[in-house]
């Protein structure tokens, strides 16, 4: 909307008359004012006073007392947070790549328009309408070594002879998790690439086929090419939630075992609601956020 | 510039709207007053038996909200932030001393000197509701660690189903022999004990320490002591069971949620259970209850449960008030509390009309004096928290290297004192 108000704008700049030119921009502001509203709000408010609260001691009630930069220079010394950070950029890694890679393998599956298609489209979709902390939940139900479901059924198949420690070793937990993830985010992450895959005009493919080229040459040349500005976005989309992750590992695994699976907005929510360090965890946000859009403009340059 | 300002308008409208909706509720009214109370599930049938109560015989009336255990920290945390804590909140006891020392609770020391039984009100949970000589809360609920054993297994297991465990080298014998001779099928176990919860660890496992004269904290809550041979030494004792199969494979992925749950169904010979679910055990299952002891002997418990107290942010303080010290008076604990065999929260009522029905509820209320509540400002964040230090040390020492019980120990110092 925005676009279209700044371009009939100019148009009035170049020859309208000035009573109307100007009431049509007041009237632009208005359409603009909600959303600006709402932004100004809900984004740009927050972010400034998490800004001003980083640099602050700051109670549950009562004034706050200016510190800076002690809540960032303490971050260097926080274990769990150092630690953190390196296990949130191996779940980032390895989620991303494998969920690149089934969401590819569904979409090409599910690519073409065959009898039945729609069934397999809907059921890899379908675990993207489950909320991902009931998604979380209902892995713990399903995988809980004393009452899941999972233990008996592969007991009574032969492929195990006791209870799995599924969220029991730090390997396992980790394991499970992706699992869990894959399962929730394949369908949605195949639906993105499913679009761009059906964006690819078909003569090209026809022009490839009457060159000679077989079908892994056509993958490789003709499809990923194609297909990158939405690998792009599925891959910024990846990387972004996973750098975000928090309710797989706070409802599903705890952080445990022995703190193996503790992300990093774990660690600022620790901070911030069980030792009420509400400006400590506002600093750590900062250092995420920065973090996130340094990472993300790189990774835009890179892909574009 | 004009339009700016109509923006800039039009943005404080919608704030003063936003805003405006809960703010006229706020102010005292003439009249009946509704006040709005929070306490956890974990405490929740006493605490909805007290309102429910209370609601049916005064004017005034309370609005309870359960908030799920786990959540309820960082739910008064976000509350207290926005300065939207309800009336009341009750809260574990261990976390109160953090909770007045943020300002959290409203000054009460005045109106509990009105009371005529102030000096009988739990001492534990007020000594952790006083901060610099001021009172702050009431105790709300008591729960105490206590043993519980299985008469029927203990029975079929050989041993006598009236004699419960009078050390914790003893409990360990008769878990053993009820896992040898029962635990075939894999469904029944020796013992339990929440392995991957740091909570569990200390409502269950501190008791036998105190038992052996040990302490596990300083005075001032400051110093760790948990790598001392009376810690240790109870350790060792789980450790022995878990290496032998008698806790069941489950123990050390228990993160807290359901370790409560397995004695109901049968399945435990003997372990340590909190009192208020003695109450809500099966009616047909014959249940012995023993205070904890300590590996050779002694009684102790660990005296949890939740205190209330006014939120410093409320606008109905005397309405408050008034609920508050009625929770405490005789009506509300004879006729509510020890009716459903609940511990009460003055000492000068444990004799009544309903404890006699019950030796064990008379035995729980006696450990009241004998056991002990913790005191730490930083209590949540070491031992509860799961990425808290404490669960570390218990669980190395547990299952798996007790060598590093030392230098763990000096992580639980560090938080301790931060």
């Amino acid at each position: 909307m925005t676009l279209t108000i700044t371009k009939s704008g100019r148009q009035a700049a170049r020859g309208a008359p000035p009573a109307r030119w100007r009431g049509r921009k007041a009237q632009g502001w208005l359409y603009a004012a909600p959303t600006a509203v709402i932004v100004g709000v809900l984004f740009l408010a927050p972010l400034v006073l998490v800004g001003w609260m980083s640099l602050n001691r700051w109670p549950l009630l009562g004034p706050a007392a200016f510190n800076a930069p002690d809540n960032y220079t303490k971050i260097a010394s926080n274990p769990l947070f150092v630690d953190a950070v390196l296990f949130t950029l191996k779940y980032t890694a390895i989620t991303t790549v494998l969920l690149s890679a089934v969401a590819l393998g569904l979409a090409l599956l599910v690519q073409e328009r065959r009898p039945g298609v729609g069934f397999f489209r809907t059921a890899f979709f379908l675990p993207g309408a489950v909320g991902f902390a009931a998604a979380a939940l209902l892995f713990y139900g399903m995988l809980n070594p004393d009452f899941g479901p999972v233990d008996p059924m592969l007991q009574a198949l032969g492929i195990t002879s006791e209870p799995v420690k599924w969220i029991g070793t730090p390997n396992m937990a980790l394991f499970s998790t992706i699992m869990l993830v894959l399962w929730r985010f394949a369908g949605f992450n195949m639906l993105i690439l499913l679009t761009g895959l059906q964006a690819i005009p078909v003569e090209v493919y026809e022009a490839a086929r009457s060159d000679g080229a077989n079908r892994w040459q056509i993958f490789t040349r003709i499809t990923l090419p194609l297909l990158r500005p939405t690998l792009a976005l599925m891959l910024i989309l990846s990387v972004t939630g996973s750098l975000l992750a928090f309710d797989q590992f706070f409802i599903f695994t705890n952080g445990g075992p022995d703190n193996s699976t503790v992300s990093m907005v774990m660690v600022v929510y620790r901070d911030a609601f069980f030792r009420f360090d509400l400006g400590g965890a506002a600093a750590l946000s900062v250092v995420l956020l920065v973090g996130l859009v340094g990472l993300n403009t790189l990774m835009m340059r890179r892909l574009r | 510039m004009r339009r700016l300002a109509g923006i800039a308008t039009l943005a404080l409208l919608t704030l003063t709207a936003a805003c405006g909706g809960g703010g006229g509720a706020q102010e005292p009214a003439e009249g009946p007053v509704t006040i709005t109370m929070w306490t956890r599930a974990a405490t929740q049938a006493q605490s909805e038996r007290l309102v429910e109560a209370y609601n049916k015989s005064h004017k005034n009336q309370v609005k309870l909200t359960v908030i799920p255990t786990d959540n309820y920290q960082p739910r008064i945390a976000a509350a207290a932030g926005a300065k939207q804590l309800p009336d009341l909140f009750a809260a574990d006891v261990i976390f109160v001393p953090n909770y007045t020392s943020q300002g959290l609770y409203l000054d009460v020391t005045d109106r509990i000197a009105t009371l005529p039984y102030k000096d009988s009100l739990a001492p534990s949970h007020m000594r952790l509701g006083t901060l610099d000589g001021r009172q702050y809360t009431l105790p709300h609920t008591l729960d105490l660690s206590v043993w519980f054993w299985n008469k029927d297994l203990y029975e079929k297991a050989g041993l006598d189903p009236e004699q419960g465990p009078k050390t914790l080298k003893e409990l360990a014998e008769h878990a053993t022999a009820i896992d040898e001779k029962l635990g075939k099928d894999g469904k029944v176990h020796g013992t339990f004990f929440g392995g991957n919860c740091g909570g569990c660890y200390v409502f269950t496992f501190w008791p036998s320490v105190w038992a052996a004269g040990g302490q596990v904290m300083d005075e001032q809550g400051t110093t760790s002591l948990n790598d001392q041979k009376a810690m240790t030494d109870v350790f060792a004792i789980w450790r022995g069971l878990y290496d032998k199969g008698v806790t069941g494979p489950t123990a050390k992925e228990e993160q807290g949620p359901t370790w409560t749950g397995f004695f109901p169904k049968g399945e435990i010979g003997v372990m340590p259970m909190p009192s208020t679910t003695l109450g809500l055990m099966p009616a047909d299952m014959k249940i012995g209850v023993a205070p904890i002891a300590g590996p050779d002997g002694g009684e102790s418990t660990f005296v949890g449960g939740d205190s209330v107290g006014v939120s410093a942010t409320t606008k109905n303080a005397d309405a408050a008030w008034e609920f508050l010290s009625w929770t405490v008076s005789d009506e509300a604990q004879v006729e509510v509390m020890a009716k459903n065999k609940d511990v009460l929260a003055r000492t000068d009522l444990a004799e009544n009309k309903y404890s006699a029905e019950d030796p064990r509820v008379v035995l729980i209320n006696s450990l009241v004096a004998k056991g002990q509540t913790p005191y730490a400002l930083r209590f949540g964040q070491t031992y509860n928290d799961p990425q808290g230090p404490w669960l570390r040390l218990a669980r190395e020492a547990v299952f798996g290297d007790a060598a590093k019980v030392g230098e763990l120990n000096a992580q639980i110092t560090k938080s301790l004192q931060q």
